[in-house]
């Protein structure tokens, strides 16, 4: 391994005059704390390292040892239900309350090992050698790493083993033999091999009914959740992570609150997983680099996020990764750029912002994994973008790369309507692949329904700019029509409240029921209005009231009560038939 | 601790804050200094960078009056620390640790470094404890819960200090008469009248042997505001985590911390982000409203309430956004409503508290309380979004329903808002069901059948 000797310090970049080779994104142990770093430059017989821990006391003649290795973290089953710091190193468990810089060991965890292959076997990479199956927790593969390939020479019998400890020995084709454990090592920076990339199929259902409804996400799709402070960026990444229907969930908090990390860590192990009913930290991955951990840290650790959903992805698993928020990881990207002196671009970020950024969306995809199996990774990253101000340069680079744009908005936040999501902003691409999936899944409507909402919600928006002028009272019944159908859809369909037991998650199933008795409702007030029932009748009728609140009250085992609900809609509209029902009738 | 070491003589340049030394002695990055000029005071400082032959000294307070030739550095091996004892409390402090009430230094009983250490975020406890502040808006419709970091977004002239101290005198939690907070309040540029207004209030109400103070007052150095709230914060986690104390930490004015950071980074050349800030300021800022909390197992929490005038009333100002970002929501005051006479004037839609959803509802305040909060929100946002309306067309252009929301948004601001008396929570609530009964129950989606029922329903004339 080559070493240097530190010549020149300031805050978290350090130059080092080298005595051997190093090499660019190299990992390197700095002074006597074994400071973790990367190389970030090379000129001639100096090494620029960028350090991911606190730097103080570090001077000028302490040593920086190189290890041969780029940048590469551990990848195995210790990962599932777990949180760990920017770099990989776990939290979990730690003695102390503080996070105290340089390397430590990391504790191996023994796991119950089956063997799937057998002594002569032939492997190819990223094939099961075989399965771990945790007493609490999900049975996960054990995969041959990437680049290794070869005959099994020995394999272990099953049993209890550490997680670092060679399990089986293959021979390369080289002749090289490669001892295999459990976990293994791969660089962050390098993408995982795939066999092939596969055209996307069905969506990613996240549970949220103006994301699944409206702007759909497809399995290996990219999104991104744009919006001010206060519009609710955090919960709705939160209420995904709990809703949706991956099989492993990494959840990256990046430059965030400490607290909403204690939060998760409070809450997910209580919340059961929606589809399988196990606890919901079985499936979940936290990587947490709070605002006020190292900066230089912050940076790695989008890459150590996708790095570890890519390897469960290799499992032919579907994987969500959850990024909050990217915007932090950007300005860690524009810190580092400004101590190396680069030359600024637009809003003081490096110039290969852009390309860092589209570089990381196109890790999420659907795939066909090495080892023949099918997997996905999803990415939602959200970005806070200053003053909400959606033009700033992370916010316009990030929409030219993502397919569904989530953009949360003020106006809707204040009124404590969440998801904040502007629909007339919100935008998905991932619709025409999914209308065929809504289909086969029991609502051959979805799509038109799906229009008519978004067409009302357009109208809406332009009858309140008329109603300014002209004032409410003057407009047409057809158009105080369309504003109470607005409100509808808004409040009965569009508004789900993250902390309401019954509605913090929806099934396709039930959010195809509340759409559909949404569109009847839609079509009925529409006919009695033909019959001059005033508007004013509509808004009193009872019903309404139901279904504005239907999803907090029914939930997810009460679908036989929407169909009451539907029927009772039915006889409502029957009674008001025109002259039937006069407009003070209605009890108050 | 190794040795003080000596260095005089060696001062290359004088660029701003910053001095250049021939590197004569082997000390380590952001290690402390006292520079001490031709006038024999020790100006605070630190290693900010070093190579081979040159030390680079970041001067933390004026360089005024140095020279080459007659300036000496005392390096003190080890980043600055602040030695504290259980004695720490009724006493004041400047802004950099130093004794300023005419009493005896404190005994101390253990030193801290004042930049602190992040807290592991799987250490962190999970805060859940809700405060009856006496405040309506805060409490009944933005609850702050103990290790919650609420900053006020407040302009020049308005009552945000009065705020800050009703807080200060009146925060407890339910149910355990009186066990009030250690209060730890910091001025960072502050006037004078401000440090000896809140002095004479806390007096006043007897709390003043629970209090500590840190003044750094507007006439002192502004790159010692830089320091200021490093003290305050070491102190208050001694209070928290040694002596296992509930503190509420009052920082006032942030804007002033701030200002200084720019200050000092244009001295440096820095390349600046947004009018000007460093593009550090979330790092740095994140780095003080960070240190609230609670720790696993430990009693002692720390709760912060900082104060932040908002350059031109601009919430979109880097200091309020980048705010905004790191703590867990914003109390904003409005002049607007200040003017109308509603004390106390907080702008209730951009106000949110993030941790509230944790510490009310069943178990922790009332079951009905979110939806109560969240039913007046909608209801007050309609109520604004036509206020606008009619301001266009006029009053008489209205739906009756609008009129009624009209009158609603009225009453909730010179009723519920407004108030001149600290109120219980179920007074509060009372209240608030009170104004909801001016609406159609038709119109009341956020309540359920049954909490019409209970509360809105009997004594209904």
């Amino acid at each position: 391994m080559s070493g240097a000797v530190l010549t020149w310090i300031a805050g978290p970049v350090l130059r080092a005059r080298s005595d051997g080779p190093f090499r660019i994104n190299e990992a390197v142990a700095v002074g006597p704390r074994r400071l973790l770093g990367e190389v970030i430059r090379l000129q001639d017989e100096e090494i620029v390292v960028q350090v991911y821990e606190d730097t103080s006391g570090l001077r000028p003649g302490d040593g920086v040892s190189g290890s041969g290795l780029p940048l590469a973290v551990p990848l195995g089953p210790a990962l599932l239900g777990n949180i760990f710091d920017g770099l990989l190193r776990p939290l979990g468990g730690a003695k102390s309350a503080y996070i105290q810089p340089g390397i430590f060991a990391r504790p191996a965890t023994v796991f119950p090992f089956e063997p799937a292959v057998s002594v002569g076997q032939r492997l190819t990479p990223g094939q099961a050698f075989g399965r771990v199956t945790p007493a609490q927790g999900r049975a996960q593969q054990c995969l041959i790493p990437p680049d290794r390939q070869g005959r099994v020479l020995s394999i272990v019998a099953a049993g209890d083993y550490a997680d670092d400890v060679p399990l089986c020995e293959l021979e390369a084709p080289d002749g090289q033999h490669h001892p295999i454990a459990m976990s293994h090592l791969w660089p962050v920076r390098r993408v995982r091999p795939v066999a092939q990339t596969l055209p996307v199929s069905g969506p990613m259902l996240t549970g949220q009914r103006i994301l699944d409804a409206l702007f759909p996400i497809a399995r290996g799709g990219k999104a991104a959740l744009p919006g001010g402070f206060g519009t609710g960026k955090t919960v709705l990444q939160e209420s995904l992570a709990k809703g949706c229907d991956a099989d492993v969930i990494v959840y990256v908090g990046c430059g965030e609150r400490g607290n909403e990390m204690a939060g998760v860590l409070h809450e997910f192990p209580q919340l059961e997983d929606p589809q399988t009913g196990r606890p919901l930290m079985e499936r979940t991955v936290i990587i947490a680099n709070t605002s006020n951990m190292p900066v230089a840290a912050r940076e790695a650790s989008i890459y150590t996020g996708v790095t570890v959903a890519e390897y469960f992805r290799d499992q032919g698993l579907n994987v969500a990764l959850m990024a909050d928020s990217t915007s932090r990881w950007a300005e860690a990207l524009r810190e580092v750029s400004g101590r190396l002196g680069e030359l600024p671009g637009e809003g003081g970020y490096p110039a290969y912002l852009s390309s860092r950024l589209a570089g990381f969306y196109e890790r999420a995809s659907r795939v066909r994994a090495l080892n023949g199996s099918e997997g996905s990774l999803t990415i939602i990253g959200a970005v806070s973008p200053p003053s909400g101000d959606f033009s700033e340069p992370v916010t316009t680079h990030t929409k030219r790369y993502v397919r569904c744009l989530w953009a949360l908005d003020y106006a809707r936040a204040h009124a404590r309507f969440f998801p904040a999501i502007n629909p007339l902003i919100a935008y998905s691409e991932d619709v025409p692949e999914l209308e065929s999936w809504w289909e086969r899944a029991g609502n051959p409507q979805w799509a038109a329904i799906r229009r008519r909402f978004l067409t009302l919600l357009e109208q809406q928006a332009q009858l309140e700019r008329m109603a300014r002028i002209v004032g409410k009272d003057a407009l047409p019944p057809q158009q105080q029509l369309a504003l109470l159908c607005a409100e509808l859809v808004n409040e009965g369909f569009l508004r789900q409240s993250s902390l309401s037991e019954n509605d913090r998650f929806c099934s396709p199933q039930r959010q195809s029921a509340m759409m559909r008795l949404v569109d009847r409702f839609i079509t009925l007030a529409a006919q009695a209005v033909a019959a001059e029932v005033e508007v004013e009748a509509l808004q009193q009728l009872p019903i309404l009231r139901r279904l504005h609140r239907m999803g907090e009250e029914l939930g997810e085992h009460d679908m036989d009560k929407l169909d009451v609900l539907g029927a009772e809609l039915e006889t409502a509209f029957a009674r008001l038939h025109p002259g039937a029902v006069a407009a003070g009738g209605v009890a108050k | 601790m190794r040795p003080n070491l000596y260095t005089a003589g060696n001062i290359t340049a004088i660029q701003g804050p910053l001095l250049f030394l021939r590197r004569t002695v082997n000390v380590g990055l952001n290690e402390a200094v006292e520079v001490y000029g031709g006038d024999g005071r020790a100006r605070q400082g630190r290693v900010a960078a070093l190579d081979e032959e040159v030390m680079t000294v970041e001067v933390l307070e004026s360089t005024d009056g140095l020279s080459l030739s007659g300036t000496r550095v005392r390096f003190l091996g080890e980043p600055l620390h602040f030695a504290l004892g259980p004695d720490v409390l009724g006493r004041i402090f400047n802004g950099v640790g130093k004794v300023i009430d005419g009493g005896p230094p404190i005994a101390a009983e253990r030193s801290f470094r004042i930049d602190g250490l992040a807290i592991n975020p799987a250490q962190r406890a999970q805060p859940s404890d809700f405060i009856e502040t006496g405040i309506t808006a805060l409490d009944l419709m933005n609850s702050l819960v103990r290790g919650q970091k609420l900053p006020i977004f407040s302009g020049g002239g308005m009552p945000h200090e009065r705020i800050a101290i009703e807080v200060a005198r009146r925060a407890h939690l339910r149910g355990e008469g009186g066990g009030g907070f250690a209060i730890v309040f910091v001025g960072i540029g502050v006037p004078h009248h401000t440090a000896e207004n809140f002095r004479r209030a806390m007096e006043s109400s007897g709390a003043l042997e629970h209090t500590v103070m840190f003044l750094n007052l507007a006439s002192d150095s502004s790159t010692q505001r830089l320091l200021t709230p490093r003290y305050a914060l070491t102190a208050a986690e001694y209070l928290a985590f040694v002596e296992q104390r509930h503190v509420l930490v009052i920082l006032t004015d942030m804007t002033n911390y701030c200002e200084a950071l720019r200050e000092v980074s244009a001295s440096h050349g820095e390349v600046p982000s947004r009018k000007g800030y460093p593009g550090y300021m979330y790092s740095d800022l994140a780095a003080l409203y960070e240190r609230a909390g609670g720790i696993k197992g430990q009693a002692g929490s720390l709760t912060q309430l900082p104060i932040l005038t908002m350059p031109s009333d601009d919430i979109t100002h880097p200091i309020p956004d980048l705010t905004g970002y790191i703590t867990e929501g914003q109390i904003v005051l409005d002049r607007e409503l200040e003017r109308r006479g509603v004390y106390p004037p907080i702008k209730l839609l951009p106000s949110l508290s993030r941790l509230m959803k944790d510490g009310t509802g069943a178990g922790y305040t009332d079951p009905d309380h979110p939806a109560l909060a969240s039913q007046l929100y909608a209801a007050y946002a309609r109520a604004v979004q036509v206020r606008v309306l009619a301001s266009v067309v006029g009053v008489e252009g209205l739906p009756a329903l609008d009129r009624q929301y009209l009158e609603f948004g009225a009453a909730f601001e010179q009723q519920l808002v407004r108030q001149d008396e600290a109120r219980s929570l179920e007074q509060s609530m009372a209240l608030g069901w009170q104004l909801l009964r001016r609406l159609p129950r038709s119109e009341l989606h956020r309540l359920s059948d049954a909490q019409i029922a209970t509360h809105l329903e009997q004594n209904d004339g």
